[in-house]
């Protein structure tokens, strides 16, 4: 029964972050349209940045909370950056082409990112420092449970309810909402759309940075292509609780994590990858619009 | 039917007598890693023409390439394996291997044929970037499977493949594959296709029975992509799981995408030109202790998407800049 | 018209680029004929097992120059070409197929990876250019054919070594298994160790799996640990190693991790930590070996390299010079004659041991076992065939 109950944590604690990553996945794709396949590198950079920020300022020699605060805010900025670099100047000028080219640049920049980060980064996986380390494990009756995870878990809520607040109680927010609803009505309407979907890319990216930090604290092993499963995987959970919709991003995130954790637990694990596959699938034939997605008409 | 037909044909005759000579002629003077590099090439071009014919003349935008090159190459090497274990005697460049590789190629395609028809039949109901994660979706799905089946060999993969592929094998691959799509593209099937791509709704509207004509295309580049496996597997004599990640996937795409959607010779010579530019890379990489083919392969994309998202011929093919004036249409 | 301009440029640059490439082959096939000999390496010096190219290739070169400084094979100086395979075996493969018919190499040093040597192999053997992998363990590598040959003993007996420690140096009756069915070399060693443990007498309570890929193994972890296992063998690779201990005393596992020489890389105490101490491998050689061969040995190396050599390092030396030595008794570089002399050798005194090869071209050699202790590797015992 402990066992049971260990379970659910890790999976819960693992779900959390895919929640973290999904949430700037399922954004983008709100306002856009667009599959960001980038994210999950920018989530990478994210890790690097807050990596060569610790190093640099040896932030691992007296590990505390502000440390943590302050390589998460560094790379989050980071990660705003790269964002808008990527939406300016690879995603910008195909804005009104096909669907596809834009899902080709997209693919073309993640392995660029992928790519050049093996160059300048080393393809040798790299220890993340331990700039944080919570005093002691918390451990009921048998039950462990990662300070950290806990922390991750607290984060990915609190960011949920802020992307919440963004979108739904912002000028800005109302906005984005706009922007997705209708691009060229929105600019009739005087809202600068160019501006707005920055500001989205940059808001998704620096969720991502968030996240490659605190996994790079929770499994403190680093490269330039970690991003490519958890970044699928976070996609596959927006989708599954309905892409642009962030509280379906979290939900979906979560179970997603918890079904990995008993097919591994209780079945085979190398089955785990084609786990969020299937999953993907099903919810694309049954339930395309999500658990929570608004369902949409096909435009013709 | 008739003299038009026939006349259709002679170039293809030509080909097939241009590589028979090759191999019997070229080929066993020439050093053996040029026709290392000419092998991949073919192997290449017939990944590159199959994966045009969904993505490019049917426009569906699939990403899953390698899971059904692993199902073709699993199956028949698979089957040689089981061939060369009843006691028959596949040592290199017999002619008896070569017909036992040519049933072992048909059977791996045949198989990879019948994946791609049970897959295309649910995820074809989706579109654009959705069938694009699900058909990636679905090659990891086929490759984690791999990974499980303990008669393939699970993570070891499969080993001690007898090394039968020919150069003549390999571009009389080459040939029939383009031969058979480029006559599927101008039949009635193929005008299906196009309608598809063009305007799935009208075409509907039409009378064409879309959901039929997207599953044909993708089971018929999935028989191709499978043939391309078992060349390949035949080649390299080794085969695991992981040489068929969606990087692998992403190569063919690329092919496709610079050689334009909807070009076969677009394909065929994106095919041979990053074949050429990998070797050249790894030249390179003596110097530069790092390899930058990925990254010029993204940069190719990226720019093309910005500066020529149609690839280097588009829809057109090559021998229409071969007429001054393509009749009929304009460009 | 602009498009037709463009592609016959296009084309162009291919076909001159295509003839330079010709142009090439012909100087580089011409030249090495006199002056030295051409030994071809393949190894891994980008991708996941990186270090282990980098280690091996360090060693090869030690080897390489002290020979050249001593004057050479035979009146010549050796040459080492290399290529880097990233980690995939097609490209192992290509490299192979490159050294051989473009650098005309007299034989071929490398994989360190099992599933990497054996894409060599094939090749290798059918050029018959001998071919000596420094630290590829599969038994199935050197079957291929009657020019594979190896320096370290195959993963039978690692898989042994470690059940028999297990069974009778740590005393566990319980053993829990955490594979990597990614790689083969993991499920070699898994599968041999089971073997063994089973028939000493042990019981294996759990067999675990991940993926290469995988960060999170606490699912895993969280079944074995409801098993009370006293020992865990986790045969994988170094990346993987550092999180899986990590993990598992997070979740208050205490028993001792077990693994073989996968796990010889630095980054396995920065990655795995505190963690990783008190947990034991099987190794081909360990640095506290007081003799003299070893001690100079990992003298020199840290002058040319700034570091303590690991255990590929040190079977990358150890390659070489069985090589150089057979090559020197061959006394010409001629194919058959040096396979004739690499068979023929015994009792070789490498750093990783006297390595004798025997009928089906393995070296037969004693394994180490080694304890995780203060950041570092400690001598606990030997173990012999």
């Amino acid at each position: 029964m402990i066992d049971f109950f260990q379970h659910v944590i890790n999976g819960l604690s693992l779900g959390s972050i895919y929640a973290l990553i999904a949430l700037g996945y399922t954004m983008v794709y709100g306002v856009l349209r667009l599959i960001n396949f980038a994210h999950s590198e920018v989530y990478m950079m994210g890790a690097f940045i807050g990596y060569y920020t610790s190093r640099m300022f040896q932030l691992d020699q007296n590990p505390s909370f502000m440390n943590l605060l302050l390589v998460m805010i560094v790379a989050m900025a980071g990660c705003a950056v790269i964002g808008f670099v990527i939406e300016r100047f690879a995603y910008r000028p195909l804005r009104g082409a096909s669907g596809i080219n834009a899902l080709i640049t997209a693919v073309g920049v993640s392995l660029f990112l992928q790519f050049s980060g093996q160059l300048g980064f080393g393809a040798d996986p790299k220890f993340y420092p331990q700039i944080y380390q919570p005093a002691g494990e918390w451990s009921v009756g048998g039950l462990q449970v990662n300070p950290l995870q806990m922390i991750v878990a607290v984060i990915a809520v609190v960011l949920m309810l802020l992307l919440q607040y963004i979108i739904f109680g912002t000028r800005l927010g109302r906005a984005m909402r706009a922007v997705s609803f209708s691009r060229d009505t929105a600019r009739l309407m005087g809202i600068p759309t160019d501006l707005v979907i920055s500001a989205t890319f940059m808001i998704g990216s620096a969720l991502a940075g968030a996240a490659g930090v605190l996994v790079g604290l929770i499994y403190p092993k680093i490269d330039p292509l970690m991003g490519v499963m958890p970044g699928l995987k976070a996609f596959v959970a927006a989708v599954v609780g309905g892409i642009g919709n962030v509280v379906g991003a979290v939900i979906g995130a979560l179970l997603l994590g918890l079904s990995e954790e008993f097919v591994v637990a209780f079945g085979r694990s190398t089955f785990r990858d084609a786990l969020a596959f299937g999953l993907l699938i099903l919810i694309l034939l049954f339930r395309p619009q999500g658990l929570m997605g608004q369902n949409l008409r096909e435009k013709v | 039917m008739g003299s038009a037909t026939l006349k259709g044909l002679v170039p293809w005759l030509v080909a097939l007598l241009t590589m028979a000579a090759t191999h019997f002629l070229i080929v066993p003077i020439l050093p053996s890693t040029l026709s290392e590099i000419l092998v991949f090439a073919g192997i290449n071009i017939v990944l590159a023409v199959s994966l045009n014919l969904v993505n490019g003349f049917t426009g569906q935008f699939s990403i899953g390439h390698a899971g059904f090159m692993a199902v073709g190459a699993y199956a028949a090497a698979w089957a040689t394996l089981a061939l060369r274990n009843a006691g028959i005697d596949l040592s290199d460049g017999t002619f008896i291997a070569q017909v036992i590789l040519v049933g072992a190629l048909v059977f791996g395609g045949l198989l990879s044929g019948v994946v791609g028809f049970l897959v295309g039949l649910p995820s074809l109901r989706l579109k654009g970037d959705y069938l694009a994660i699900v058909t990636l979706g679905f090659g990891e799905i086929i490759r984690v499977s791999l990974l499980n089946l303990d008669f393939l060999g699970g993570a070891r993969g499969l080993s001690g493949i007898p090394r039968i592929t020919s150069f003549l094998l390999v571009y009389l691959c080459v040939v029939v594959t383009v031969f058979v799509i480029w006559r599927l593209i101008r039949s009635n099937h193929g005008r299906a296709l196009l309608a598809v791509r063009e305007d799935e709704v009208a075409a509907e509207s039409m009378g064409v029975n879309t959901t039929q004509a997207k599953v044909r295309a993708f089971a018929i580049g999935a028989f191709f992509a499978g043939i391309a496996g078992g060349l390949y597997g035949h080649y390299l004599t080794i085969l695991s799981p992981a040489a068929f990640d969606f990087n692998r996937s992403f190569e063919i795409v690329i092919m496709v995408v610079l050689g334009g959607m909807g070009s076969l010779s677009g394909s065929v010579v994106a095919a041979v030109l990053l074949t050429l530019l990998r070797e050249y890379l790894r030249d390179l990489a003596e110097y530069t202790q790092v390899d930058l083919r990925m990254i010029i392969y993204s940069l190719i994309l990226i720019g093309l998407m910005l500066l020529r998202p149609n690839g280097l011929l588009g829809t057109r093919e090559l021998k229409d800049f071969w007429r001054r004036r393509p009749t009929g249409k304009s460009a | 018209m602009k498009t037709s301009r463009f592609l016959a440029v296009l084309l162009t640059i291919g076909f001159v680029l295509g003839c330079t490439k010709k142009g090439d082959q012909t100087t580089e096939g011409g030249k090495p004929a006199g002056s030295s000999i051409v030994i071809g390496e393949v190894g891994s010096f980008t991708g996941d097992t990186a270090t282990f190219g980098i280690s091996t290739h360090q060693g090869i070169e030690l080897a390489t120059n002290e020979l050249n400084k001593a004057g050479g094979l035979l009146g010549k100086i050796v040459e080492i070409v290399k290529y880097d395979n990233q980690g995939k075996e097609e490209e192992a493969a290509t490299a192979t197929n490159r050294l051989i018919n473009q650098h005309k190499v007299a034989a071929i040093l490398g994989e360190v990876a099992s599933r990497r040597s054996k894409a060599m192999a094939p090749i290798a053997q059918s050029n018959k250019v001998p071919m000596v992998s420094p630290s590829s363990t599969n038994p199935e590598v050197t079957a291929i054919g009657d020019y594979i040959f190896r320096v370290c003993f195959i993963d039978p007996f690692q898989g042994a070594v470690m059940a028999r420690f297990a069974f009778e140096n740590l005393k566990a009756k319980k053993v829990a298994i955490l594979r990597d069915v990614g790689q083969d070399y993991s499920v070699g060693l898994a599968d041999a160790f089971t073997e063994t443990y089973k028939k000493v007498g042990g019981e294996i309570v759990s067999d675990q799996s991940y993926t290469e890929k995988d960060v999170d193994f606490k699912a895993q972890l969280t079944a074995i640990r409801g098993l009370n296992p006293e020992a865990i063998f986790v045969p994988g690779y170094y990346t993987q190693v550092g999180l899986i201990a990590r993990q598992a005393r997070e979740l208050g596992i205490k028993a001792p991790l077990l693994g073989g020489d996968g796990w010889d890389s630095p980054k396995l105490f920065e990655i795995g930590g505190k963690a990783v101490e008190g947990s034991y491998l099987s190794n081909h050689y360990s640095p506290d070996d007081k003799s003299e061969l070893v001690q100079n040995f990992i003298k020199r190396y840290k002058e040319a390299y700034g570091q303590i050599p690991d255990g590929l390092a040190a079977q990358g030396y150890d390659a070489a010079m069985v090589l150089f030595d057979a090559i020197k008794r061959a006394g010409s570089t001629d194919a058959k004659a040096l396979r004739d002399a690499l068979a023929a050798t015994k009792e070789y005194p490498g750093v990783t041991g006297k390595i004798t090869i025997d009928d089906k071209r393995n070296a037969s050699k004693p394994a180490v076992v080694l304890k995780v202790e203060n950041g570092g590797f400690s001598y606990v015992t030997s173990i012999s065939p």
